[in-house]
C-alpha cells in the first residue's frame, strides 16, 4: 500500500515538474533574447534592475496565458520597438547585416574557385 | 587581366566592409526611445491607491480629455524634484494628472503625498511593475501625455520646466 501511494505521488508529481522545467527553459530563452533597455549591454535575463524584473514577470504571465515565444517577442516589439530584441528580423535597417556575410561568402567562394580550382 | 581582378575585388570588398563599419562607429550606441509614436493606451485592471478598490483603465481615461499619466514612487529621488512642477500643472487645471504608483510601499507613498502635496486626480497602483510594461515605460519617473485614449507624447525621466512648457504648448 505504501509503495502504491509513493508510486502515485511520483506519477502525479513527475510530469508537473517537467512541465515546469520546460516553461522555465522557454522563459530563460526569451529573457536572454530581450535587451534590458535601461542597462545597456545586458539582457533581461542577466539584469536585476526594476525594469528587467518586471519584464520577467510579464514574460511569465504571457507564458501562462498561452502565448508562444514569437507572440511574446511581437508583444514587446509593439511596446518598445525592435531594439528590445537581440535577434533582429530582416528589414530595411538590418538587411546589410543579414546579406553581407552571404555576399562575402559567395564572392570569396568565387575567388577561390577561380584562382585555384578553375586553374587546374 | 585575370590576375588583376583578384586584388581589385579584394580591395573593393574590404573597402565596402570598412565603410560599413566606419559608418557603424558614428552611430550612437545609446538607445533613444521613440517618444513621439502615437499609440493607443493599454487596457488593464488595477487597484485604486487610497481605497484599494478594483479599477479598470477604461473608467480612468475618458475620450476628449487631456491626461498626464505620471509614474512615480516614494523611493525615487527624481520624482521628488519634479513634484513641484506637477503641483503647478494641477493648479493651472488644464489637464487631469493621473498617478501610477510604481513598486512602492503604500505607507511611504502616502507620506510622500502628505509631505509634498497631491497633484493627482486619481492614483492607481502598479505593485509588480507589469502595468508600466504594458505602457511601454522604462522606469520612474516617466510621464505620458494622453488625448482621446491615445499617447501623444512620453517624457522619460523627471519633468523640467522645458518639458512643462512643451506640454502647455501641446494642449493649447
Amino acid at each position: 500500500m505504501k509503495f502504491l501511494k509513493l508510486f502515485l505521488i511520483v506519477i502525479i508529481l513527475f510530469p508537473l515538474s517537467s512541465i515546469n522545467a520546460e516553461e522555465n527553459d522557454t522563459r530563460n530563452k526569451i529573457t536572454k533574447n530581450l535587451r534590458c533597455l535601461i542597462c545597456q549591454g545586458q539582457s533581461v535575463y542577466d539584469s536585476d534592475s526594476e525594469f528587467a524584473n518586471s519584464l520577467k514577470i510579464v514574460v511569465d504571465k504571457k507564458l501562462q496565458e498561452g502565448f508562444s515565444e514569437d507572440q511574446i517577442y511581437e508583444y514587446f516589439k509593439t511596446k518598445y520597438g525592435e531594439w528590445i530584441l537581440y535577434d533582429p528580423g530582416l528589414n530595411k535597417n538590418t538587411y546589410i547585416l543579414w546579406l553581407l556575410p552571404i555576399l562575402i561568402f559567395l564572392i570569396g567562394g568565387a575567388i577561390i574557385y577561380k584562382s585555384f580550382i578553375a586553374k587546374k | 587581366m585575370k590576375n588583376k581582378i583578384l586584388p581589385f575585388s579584394v580591395i573593393i570588398i574590404f573597402g565596402i566592409i570598412f565603410f560599413i563599419f566606419y559608418k557603424g562607429l558614428e552611430d550612437s550606441k545609446i538607445y533613444t526611445p521613440d517618444v513621439n509614436a502615437k499609440k493607443e493606451i493599454p487596457v488593464f485592471n488595477t487597484k485604486e491607491f487610497f481605497s484599494g478598490e478594483n479599477v479598470k483603465s477604461s473608467s480612468i481615461f475618458e475620450l476628449d480629455k487631456v491626461y498626464l499619466l505620471n509614474i512615480w514612487s516614494s523611493w525615487c529621488v527624481p520624482c521628488r524634484q519634479e513634484h513641484p512642477l506637477l503641483m503647478n500643472l494641477n493648479l493651472e487645471n488644464k489637464l487631469n494628472i493621473i498617478g501610477m504608483n510604481y513598486k512602492d510601499n503604500l505607507k511611504n507613498a502616502e507620506n510622500f503625498l502628505k509631505e509634498l502635496g497631491n497633484p493627482y486626480k486619481e492614483i492607481f497602483i502598479d505593485l509588480d511593475g507589469t502595468i508600466a510594461i504594458e505602457w511601454g515605460a522604462y522606469g520612474v519617473p516617466e510621464s505620458f501625455l494622453i488625448y482621446n485614449k491615445e499617447i501623444i507624447k512620453k517624457y522619460i525621466g523627471p519633468l523640467n520646466q522645458e518639458k512643462v512648457d512643451e506640454i502647455n504648448l501641446l494642449i493649447k
